[in-house]
């Protein structure tokens, strides 16, 4: 049997259709808030990502807060972007996650501070997602630094994946990226959330005529939620973000939003489900974490695979 | 060219010392007063703003303005030598290079400024400037169809758009055009978009701020 780097690395290898979630870090100091999230998944997903000071607010670190977990029984992917840290900070921090047993990272460029509460602060973006895959891809398996210096131990042991938009115009531009991201090694993709069924169908048909399906696992992103104002919210502000009118109107129907918002979500995946080369899904519901386990219920995904 | 942009007339106020008696403000007559923040009209009008505003505060405080074709050369400044000597405080309307010079030149002298320099950048309509270059050191407008992915992009990157650009237009303002695309479209046009398709390893920064103030020398007159 092969030797796997992760269990995520597993799972998507040997063909299972996995289920990651996300987790925001508190935005203190106690790991209890970590522990108390940990125990609403449990068991309901194979991995889960713990974000990097999105939207540019300061939270407890993607690391610490993956460890944590981690001790808990839970897979992670931590997230790194090249926002706040340059190169050497980004190559150390990755160094460190494979020393604690966090394989798993999501390379991001990062939201640009203006979104956060810290407009005054000053960006580094000195590697960017693709860039930050390449000091992955070269670190774990050519054991040197993007500086071409080798590693004096043991080089890191990274599973390591990014983030496209499927969604993003001009679409050939994004495509460019993405090839760029898999050229230098990125393994898999957790895409932005999926709405627009039809744009999603389109890409994946782009994707799998270029063979890049065959190249990098892809994970479909989905994002529940329980209000017409949160869909519009994303509609208007979230750059990049495509949600068709029929998906407020639909919401909109409902009587009980809460429960639409489950079917919506769980539609979407039995859709996404069926796309050759979709090889798993990537629950993101902001702020409504705790509805993970049912959507991964609802839609057939429980339990999970033991490995 | 460098553009600026003059600052407030309070924030202006609020740097002046309280016992000020004669204050010199020095226009710019090339970058800043191409971009209407440092010239001869600027000068004018904020000596009259200054005036105006000393005499209702009831104080005695005598403003006079010159405007030099560069302050960032000493052969234009060595003219307003007299007239800067004779001065409290110089109120310096040049880029933060020429307030720099005159300090070098005139030790001793309290030289303020009175314009932030902004970028460098180009006119882009009437009355508008455009960032366009970093000032890095090490020009790489050839790879990416002539348009600055460092200077345009919000995040400065090299190997494409980020997932925030969508129609065009930037993730921080809507009112800011995509760095990305103006090169996409622009390689399109000339026919390179293949050339935008290759990894870029991380920039060379050591020939930009980060690696340490710079300078230079021309050989011509430095031998060996």
């Amino acid at each position: 049997m092969a030797e796997y780097i992760s269990k995520l690395e597993q799972l998507l290898e040997e063909g299972e259709f996995v289920v990651c979630s996300e987790m925001g870090p508190p935005i203190g100091a106690d790991p209890e808030f970590i522990r108390k999230k940990c125990d609403d998944v449990k068991g309901y997903v194979d991995a889960v990502n713990i974000t990097d000071n999105q939207t540019a607010i300061i939270r407890m670190s993607s690391i610490a807060a993956a460890k944590i977990a981690m001790e808990e029984g839970l897979e992670m992917i931590i997230q790194i972007t090249g926002r706040d840290r340059n190169r050497i900070g980004i190559q150390s921090d990755l160094l460190g996650a494979s020393a604690l047993g966090l394989s798993n990272v999501l390379c991001l460029t990062g939201d640009h501070q203006c979104f956060g509460n810290d407009e005054d602060a000053k960006n580094v973006f000195d590697l960017d997602s693709v860039s930050i895959i390449k000091a992955c891809q070269q670190m774990t398996e050519e054991g040197r630094l993007i500086n071409g210096n080798e590693l004096k131990t043991e080089p890191p042991r990274l599973y390591y994946g990014g983030a496209h938009n499927p969604f993003a115009d001009p679409f050939e531009m994004h495509m460019m990226k993405l090839e760029k991201k898999i050229e230098a090694g990125m393994k898999f993709i957790q895409t932005q959330c999926i709405y627009n069924l039809e744009k999603f169908d389109y890409w994946m048909e782009e994707v799998r005529k270029r063979g890049l399906h065959e190249k990098c696992h892809i994970m479909a992103g989905i994002l529940p939620t329980r209000s017409v104002k949160a869909l519009r919210m994303m509609k208007k502000f979230v750059a990049g973000m495509d949600v068709p009118d029929y998906t407020i109107e639909r919401m909109e129907a409902a009587e009980d939003k809460k429960a639409e918002g489950v079917k919506m979500a769980v539609d979407i995946i039995n859709h996404v489900k069926e796309i050759e080369g979709v090889r798993g899904v990537h629950l993101m519901p902001v702020a409504w974490e705790e509805i993970t386990p049912v959507v991964v219920e609802k839609a057939n995904l429980y339990p999970r695979p033991e490995v | 060219m460098i553009v600026g942009k003059l600052k407030d007339v309070d924030e202006i106020k609020d740097m002046l010392p309280e016992d000020l008696e004669s204050l010199f403000i020095i226009g710019c007559g090339t970058c800043v007063s191409v971009s209407l923040a440092g010239g001869e009209r600027e000068a004018k009008s904020l000596r009259d703003l200054l005036e105006l505003y000393f005499r209702s505060q009831g104080r005695d405080v005598k403003v006079n303005t010159a405007t030099i074709k560069r302050q960032c050369d000493d052969e234009f400044i060595d003219s307003e030598e007299l007239a800067i000597s004779e001065h409290d405080v110089v109120l310096s309307l040049a880029c933060g290079v020429g307030v720099q010079h005159l300090g070098i030149k005139h030790p001793g002298k309290m030289i303020l400024p009175g314009v932030n320099t902004t970028f460098y950048g180009r006119n882009s309509d009437v009355g508008e400037w455009e960032e366009m270059c970093l000032g890095c050191g090490d020009c790489i407008l050839d790879d990416f169809a002539g348009v600055c992915p460092v200077a345009r992009c919000s995040k400065s990157l090299i190997n494409g758009p980020c997932g925030g650009s969508q129609d065009g237009k930037c993730e921080v303002d809507d009112e800011i055009d995509c760095g990305w695309d103006l090169i996409y479209n622009r390689a399109k046009e000339i026919g390179q978009l293949d050339r935008l398709l290759s990894y870029e390893g991380p920039k060379d920064w050591s020939t930009a701020r980060d690696g340490g103030v710079r300078s230079h020398k021309n050989p011509e007159f430095f031998s060996e």
